[in-house]
């Protein structure tokens, strides 16, 4: 937070900050001090919101051609992509666009993990992050199904019928979800309504987010609290502007390249056939980001034992602040987390890789092997890594990288709080 | 630290690079035909189009529809280019229902260049009825909706062959390497000289097949020769700008002493 109060210049633009204090916010929003040794793992924040709002504008542009209908859905986009005015690039950014968000939240994550931004005091912004994360999730799987393709169906029949799963009411509420007997018409025209509402509940999040975020200021890759304004930050404008506008082009370039040269590869072929019910694909799998979860999913023999664990996989995330009893954030200082840290990298990709996969042989062995160690990091390592791991010395503060004999992190924060 | 984390991230791209997709029905990998639409630049060929779109008229439409098209889509630029009186003439060739008149009555009429490609069948259970129970798929998209793409159909259309011995097929089912399951419900319908193409080539199998693809992969993203070409330009700009902006933010953070 920055220490000056910003005082407006003119009569006009007091009067309308005492009223609405606007420009006090754009003031802070401008002097916001930031460390500045953040790398560039710390673009994807700036990158997530540009994704939010290309989403935004190209989907409320989609919209005013698509038809949500079961027997118009499948035409609408053919319409969209033939006959609408550049209606094939607004269709291929934004679908290529929601592989490239979860591709930016994925790294934005795991550079949260890597660096301990989801410990004390920041545990509010980590989980309204997951909250985002999972209304993400649930806005993808609408919008997949959109375009009434094979694989739009047979995806909304797999997961509608993970709530069947749940003793005594399941298939009432099965029903219920699909406003039919099976997924049909009634089901697309409220997953066209809720797939329209929920990128603007993202957008309350992305506030709320970015609030919380700038109560304690950003964390940074060495993990110390630093005294804010000081020598180890730098205003957000035009310093961090300048960077993640850098790291946003750079990451353009590399959806421009999906968009243009290879639209498809992300989507599967089945879901430019139209949504038949009664032709089943040979394999039904979800859109890439969703994989690991649909690994675990299977991974269980029991459809209601493989729900609770898919589930449990997100949800147990909400508690990390209290499952981590590292007092030190950042990995850079703990070198036997940082090797957990990366097995759980690899460990997710290779759920994602099973994921994509039949669930029989090698590849089941694969996901439960998976599945039991991403459960393990979480419940045993984390908490036993951090009581018993002896951390690298840490630097005083961020201006002062290396620091002579090992500094416990209480003492440093303290010190830091002196400077 | 950074040594570390270099070789874990090695590891994991060389492990998925040696894993390769184990499973598979019985099915050959398709042909890897060059097609001149491939690559960052890639251009249909249009003789090829326009040859395409005649097997397409004589040999695929009698059963299978297209009905995401209109004819006008074939005089467009980055498609067959026809000349706008070939493509008046082409839909005016197709018997179009149109209607209800001011007596409620439905009419045909001579095919309109803004027209829907006429479908051979009223409507998927009439398509299924006259072939055998199988529909023949709406061929709009079907490029896209195949794995493998073009090079797959092409292999459709030339790989049919006399089933080995021990295989025994059923009425109406026919022998072909490039399909799942080698069951193909579509007959072979091509063969060489079948049809005389309007510019003179010597229509082989191997040409057809070729040509009827070229189209199917324009019909499936008539965009195709657009999207290469604004997507070089935008990369091109997406390059300067971000070189500008780099040096920009050198210059800003000179002020500085850390390093960005």
């Amino acid at each position: 937070m920055s220490d000056h109060e910003y005082i407006p210049k003119s009569k006009a633009a007091k009067w309308f900050n005492d009223r609405l204090p606007l420009l006090t916010l754009g003031a802070h929003l401008t002097d916001y001090p930031t460390p500045k040794n953040l790398n560039y793992w710390w673009t994807f924040g700036g990158i997530l919101t540009f994704c939010l709002i290309t989403q935004i504008v190209t989907g409320i542009v989609l919209a005013m051609h698509y038809v949500a209908h079961a027997d118009l859905a499948f035409g609408s986009v053919e319409h969209i992509m033939r006959n609408v005015n550049y209606g094939w690039l607004i269709r291929y950014i934004h679908s290529n666009g929601a592989s490239m968000f979860f591709l930016a939240v994925y790294i934005h994550i795991f550079r949260s993990l890597f660096y301990g931004s989801y410990k004390s005091p920041r545990e509010i912004i980590w989980i309204l992050g997951l909250m985002i994360y999972l209304l993400m999730m649930a806005a993808a799987f609408l919008g997949y199904v959109l375009p009434w393709g094979q694989m739009s169906f047979w995806g909304a029949t797999v997961i509608t019928n993970l709530f069947s799963a749940i003793p005594l009411v399941g298939e009432s509420i099965t029903t219920w979800l699909w406003g039919a007997y099976s997924v049909d018409n009634p089901t697309l025209n409220r997953f066209f309504s809720l797939h329209y509402l929920f990128p603007f509940l993202i957008l309350g999040l992305v506030v709320l987010h970015i609030w919380a975020l700038h109560i304690p200021g950003n964390n940074n890759p060495v993990g110390i609290d630093i005294k804010k304004p000081s020598k180890d930050t730098v205003p957000f404008h035009p310093y961090i502007t300048i960077k993640d506008a850098f790291a946003l082009l750079v990451f353009m370039i590399i959806f421009a390249g999906f968009v243009f040269f290879t639209p498809n590869v992300l989507g599967h072929s089945d879901n430019y056939i139209p949504a038949n019910p009664l032709v089943t694909p040979a394999h039904i799998v979800p859109e890439w980001y969703l994989l690991p979860f649909y690994a675990i999913l299977r991974s269980v023999p029991d459809k209601l034992g493989g729900v609770i664990l898919m589930f449990s996989a997100i949800f147990i995330l909400f508690v990390l602040p209290w499952l981590d009893t590292s007092k030190v954030r950042s990995a850079v200082f703990r070198p036997i987390y940082r090797q957990f840290f990366w097995i759980l990298v690899v460990d997710v990709l290779m759920l994602g890789y099973v994921g994509a996969m039949p669930a029989e042989g090698v590849y089941l062995v694969l996901a439960r092997v998976g599945t039991i160690y991403y459960f393990l990091h979480f419940i045993v390592v984390l908490p036993v890594v951090g009581l018993l791991e002896k951390t690298d010395p840490i630097p005083m503060s961020i201006s002062e990288p290396v620091m002579t004999g090992g500094a416990e992190p209480s003492l440093a924060r303290k010190l830091n709080e002196k400077v | 630290m950074k040594k570390f984390n270099l070789s874990i991230s090695k590891t994991i791209i060389l492990l998925f690079l040696s894993i390769k997709p184990l499973y598979s029905a019985e099915m050959t990998d398709p042909i890897k035909v060059d097609w001149s639409f491939k690559g960052l630049t890639g251009t249909f060929d249009r003789a090829s189009l326009q040859r395409g779109f005649q097997v397409y008229k004589e040999v695929c439409s009698s059963c299978h529809s297209m009905q995401y098209l209109s004819y006008r889509n074939l005089g467009e630029s980055g498609g067959p280019e026809f000349t706008e009186a070939e493509v008046k003439a082409i839909a005016a060739s197709f018997e179009v229902t149109d209607g209800p008149d001011s007596q409620g009555e439905m009419f045909t009429r001579p095919g309109r260049p803004s027209d829907m490609f006429v479908s051979p069948h009223p409507n998927k259970e009439a398509a299924a009825a006259a072939n055998g129970g199988a529909y023949p798929p709406d061929m709009s998209v079907l490029v896209k909706a195949r794995k493998g793409g073009a090079n797959y159909i092409y292999s459709v259309l030339v790989g049919y062959e006399d089933p080995p011995p021990g295989v025994t097929l059923d009425q109406g089912v026919y022998y072909n390497k490039y399909m799942i399951g080698n069951k193909i419900k579509m007959p072979n319908n091509l063969e060489d000289g079948l049809i005389e193409y309007a510019d003179g080539t010597v229509s082989t199998v191997d040409q057809m097949a070729k040509d009827v693809t070229t189209f199917l992969a324009w019909a499936a993203e008539p965009e195709l020769e657009e999207r290469h070409r604004t997507g070089v330009k935008v990369i091109i700009y997406l390059i300067l700008l971000t070189t500008l902006v780099y040096l920009s933010m050198k210059k800003i953070w000179s002020r500085v002493d850390t390093e960005v």
